[in-house]
């Protein structure tokens, strides 16, 4: 028995030592391609001077005492972090930082190991360390108490500015703007398919994969929503949740169920290919997120939106080299150049998408066009949902209370309604508008 | 395979009779030595980086700094104490495949106890609510399958992998109740203001307290497994339950009890996992470890002593590895590679340990 088993593992072990010798080689291409852009990017960077000049300047300041360390909680096979690697890689091009002056941590996963790297890190040396993950921000705050020196930056947190640390930040991007953009992409196509007669206006049901109920999902699936209603009104919506951030089958399974319930368009705010692969073997348009899945739906794929970080890492670096504070919160704009919209792919979208979209960003960097304007949508209110708003007798939003200050009985804290409009990512970067407006219909929400 | 036939093979596999000690280390130290070449040339095939310089940096990974030793110390606590729970199950031949749930299920009881009590008594009797919480879920969870077996013959490798994914799902929900804020799927720190529940930290560390009791456990559980009667029956069921019957040990008792004691030692790992390391509970904080004990426990061949050395030879690889990815910009699964590797010449080499290979001389014709 034991001769077997121990067999058994050897044999085990072989076969998974074949599997990994593949992933490997296509790992080590993936680091030797993006080492191979990242030196091409510092040669173009100091031509082309630091791009998006963010609030702080980045010209005067001296670099040379500046170390950086970015705490991921995957690696470049997750979109999500490969997007927040990207920016790390950028940020550090464009401020002339050289590879001595920036550390990667990868598969730094939310639990007492991103204390111990965060304070591995600052033993190191580093200045100023970026952590990418929503439950990397507890540990971040244990070692923030204990390195007063270095500045810690937590990207999608929402304790920092309740926690009072003056080295303790959060950042996050409205993003929801760029939600509201593919929404846009997604309504126009919507009409495209009612004026060919592939639908009917009543049939116009949108699909949305969201990974749990929380208010960043929330917000982003509502802003989508919101953006498709403003060009084709007849639009409804159907969400169902998977429970995690990444789960390519459940995904694609949730993306299935969907289509079977006769979603005609779907998108989805989870990090795997699950839900664009799905659209394309089932032929049906998809708006994607984190960045282009063209490559996977090259039929379906409309567009994405998606967060660039390098601006706030240029911006966070800058400060901790010129010795200023940073922002306890800071949220990147489209005015920024945070927010971004990724190609559009002609063979999905609509005709006219480009400058349709063009138009509508002017009309939101002007501040004459905002999201969550609250007579663009009806919330009813009963005992058990969106029990902290006020309406008026025709369901329009008059108050909401939002749960801005981070507490487990999730108190509504913060007047978030004023100007007609949902003021969402001003009281803090992380989103906090968690409404059940109507039209979006939820199924699964146990997570 | 070894069976002789009628027609004549070249090689012989036959079982050796038992090796003297030297010779038995001279095959795993020439097994090490021959993983580190087929590393280093899997290194520089792959990558094109200097495999000395690989193996340095791993060496600094895992002891560069004190920070870092201190990392290695409370990675290879969890690990050991894990397997050590493992091992008297493993002896007695009960394939305990469980060690994970058995451990998430402590993790819980200890987090419960703190989001649920928390400061509302002094900090002492919550620590002690917590041992008795915790120990005690991690004891239950193992005894369900152990009594099942006892009584029915359940299948206990079915049984308690099973029980793996039934704690998983029982903490998932707890967590969705728990969560902060509504709709993350996290809890967070537990009482990061107030502490309650925490392990005290020794002279300015944190860790050292872990350390301490699974040095403890490892000393415990070696004396234990060598000197006590009930070690004795375990071996004695481990090798025949009916020789066991027959000298009159109690089976069934001896099997729930071992895996009583096998649960509630990864009820402690939990708690030790809850209020002296994370400080909060997610369905992932036992990382796999739970399997991996199963091989440490395997590798050391159920001696406590030597299990911290091949928990050492793992928690090293793991650190190393994670120091490579930085280091060199290759992906964290590359140190998996070179685990993978030296892991499979270690095992692989019991092989030349237990049997020998004898080549026939075949009439002459080949010299």
């Amino acid at each position: 028995m034991k001769k077997a088993l121990a067999l058994a593992i050897a044999g085990m072990m072989a076969a998974s030592l074949a599997a990994c010798g593949s992933s490997a080689s296509s790992t080590a291409d993936t680091a030797a391609s993006a080492a191979a852009s990242t030196a091409a990017s510092t040669a173009a960077s100091s031509a082309a001077e630091s791009t998006a000049a963010p609030a702080a300047d980045a010209a005067g300041a001296d670099f040379s005492n500046i170390k950086v360390g970015f705490i991921f909680l995957h690696d470049e096979n997750s979109t999500y972090d490969l997007n927040f690697i990207n920016a790390a890689n950028a940020a550090a091009a464009a401020l002339g930082l050289s590879s001595d002056q920036v550390v990667l941590k990868t598969n730094v996963p939310e639990g007492q190991e991103c204390y111990d790297t965060a304070a591995e890190l600052a033993d190191s040396g580093c200045n100023i360390i970026f952590a990418d993950s929503f439950g990397h921000e507890d540990f971040m705050i244990q070692a923030a108490e204990e390195f007063p020196d270095v500045q810690f930056c937590h990207s999608t947190g929402t304790k920092a500015h309740t926690q009072g640390l003056d080295n303790y930040h959060n950042a996050f991007a409205s993003i929801y703007e760029g939600r509201y953009l593919a929404g846009v992409a997604a309504g126009m196509k919507l009409n495209e398919m009612i004026d060919s007669g592939e639908i009917t206006a009543e049939e116009a049901k949108i699909g949305y994969v969201g990974a749990y109920t929380y208010a960043e999902v929330i917000s982003g699936y509502t802003s989508f929503f919101l953006g498709a209603r403003s060009q084709c009104e007849s639009a409804t919506m159907e969400v169902t949740f998977t429970g995690s951030w990444y789960d390519e089958t459940a995904e694609k399974e949730a993306a299935n169920k969907l289509i079977d319930d006769n979603c005609v368009l779907i998108s989805q705010h989870a990090d795997s290919m699950g839900a664009p692969t799905a659209c394309e073997s089932a032929g049906v348009p998809n708006v994607s997120y984190n960045g282009s899945t063209q490559s996977v739906g090259p039929n379906t794929y409309i567009i994405s939106s998606s967060i660039d970080w390098a601006p706030y890492f240029q911006y966070a670096i800058t400060c901790a080299a010129n010795g200023e504070a940073i922002d306890a919160d800071w949220t990147g704009t489209l005015d920024t150049a945070s927010v971004l919209t990724q190609e559009i792919n002609t063979n999905a979208a609509a005709a006219g998408t480009a400058e349709k979209l063009e138009e509508v960003k002017a009309e939101l960097e002007a501040g004459t066009l905002h999201v969550f304007d609250t007579s663009a949508f009806t919330v009813t209110v009963t005992d058990s949902s969106n029990v902290n708003a006020t309406v008026d007798e025709n369901g329009v939003l008059t108050g909401y209370m939002a749960d801005v200050d981070t507490d487990p009985a999730y108190e509504g804290d913060t007047e978030a309604v004023a100007d007609g409009y949902f003021h969402e990512s001003e009281y803090r970067s992380a989103p906090y508008f968690d409404l059940q407006i109507d039209g979006i219909s939820l199924m699964d929400t146990a997570f | 395979m070894a069976k002789s036939k009628v027609r004549e093979q070249r090689f012989h596999i036959a079982k050796r009779s038992q090796l003297v000690w030297y010779r038995v280390w001279g095959i795993r130290g020439i097994a090490l030595l021959l993983s580190l070449v087929v590393c280093a040339i899997v290194t520089m095939g792959l990558t094109g980086d200097n495999p000395v310089e690989v193996f340095t940096t791993m060496v600094y990974g895992a002891f560069g700094t004190q920070r870092k030793v201190w990392i290695l110390l409370q990675d290879l606590a969890i690990l050991l104490c894990i397997s050590l729970a493992l091992t008297p199950a493993f002896k007695m031949r009960f394939w305990n495949i469980g060690g994970e749930g058995q451990v998430l299920i402590g993790c819980l009881a200890a987090a419960a106890c703190m989001l649920k009590v928390g400061t509302k008594v002094p900090s002492p009797v919550l620590i002690i609510l917590m041992v008795i919480a915790s120990v005690g879920a991690g004891a239950v969870w193992a005894m369900i399958p152990a009594v099942c077996k006892a009584k029915w013959g359940t299948n206990e490798t079915l049984f308690t992998l099973m029980m793996n994914y039934v704690a998983t799902q029982i903490l998932a929900y707890f967590i969705i109740r728990w969560e902060v804020p509504k709709g993350s799927g996290k809890i967070g720190i537990i009482n990061q203001d107030t502490h309650a529940g925490w392990f005290p930290t020794i002279a300015g560390n944190k860790y050292l307290l872990n350390v301490l009791i699974v040095l403890a456990l490892t000393i415990g559980m070696y004396l234990y497994l060598k000197y006590s009667k009930q070690g004795y029956e375990i071996s004695v069921v481990g090798e025949s339950e009916k020789t066991a019957r027959y000298v009159g040990i109690k089976v069934e008792r001896v099997i729930i009890r071992t895996l009583a004691i096998s649960g509630a030692i990864c009820g402690l790992c939990g708690l030790i996992l809850v209020a002296g390391t994370d400080h909060t509970v997610t369905t992932t904080i036992a990382g796999g470890e739970g399997f991996t004990g199963v091989m440490v426990a395997w590798m050391g061949k159920f001696n406590p002593i030597t299990m911290v050395f091949t928990a050492l030879l793992l928690i090293f690889m793991d650190r190393g590895a994670s120091e490579i990815a930085t280091a060199f910009g290759l992906n964290q699964s590359f140190g998996d590679i070179l685990t993978g590797i030296i892991i499979f010449f270690l095992i692989g080499c019991e092989f030349f340990i237990n049997y020998q290979i004898q080549i026939k001389k075949s009439s002459g014709k080949e010299a």
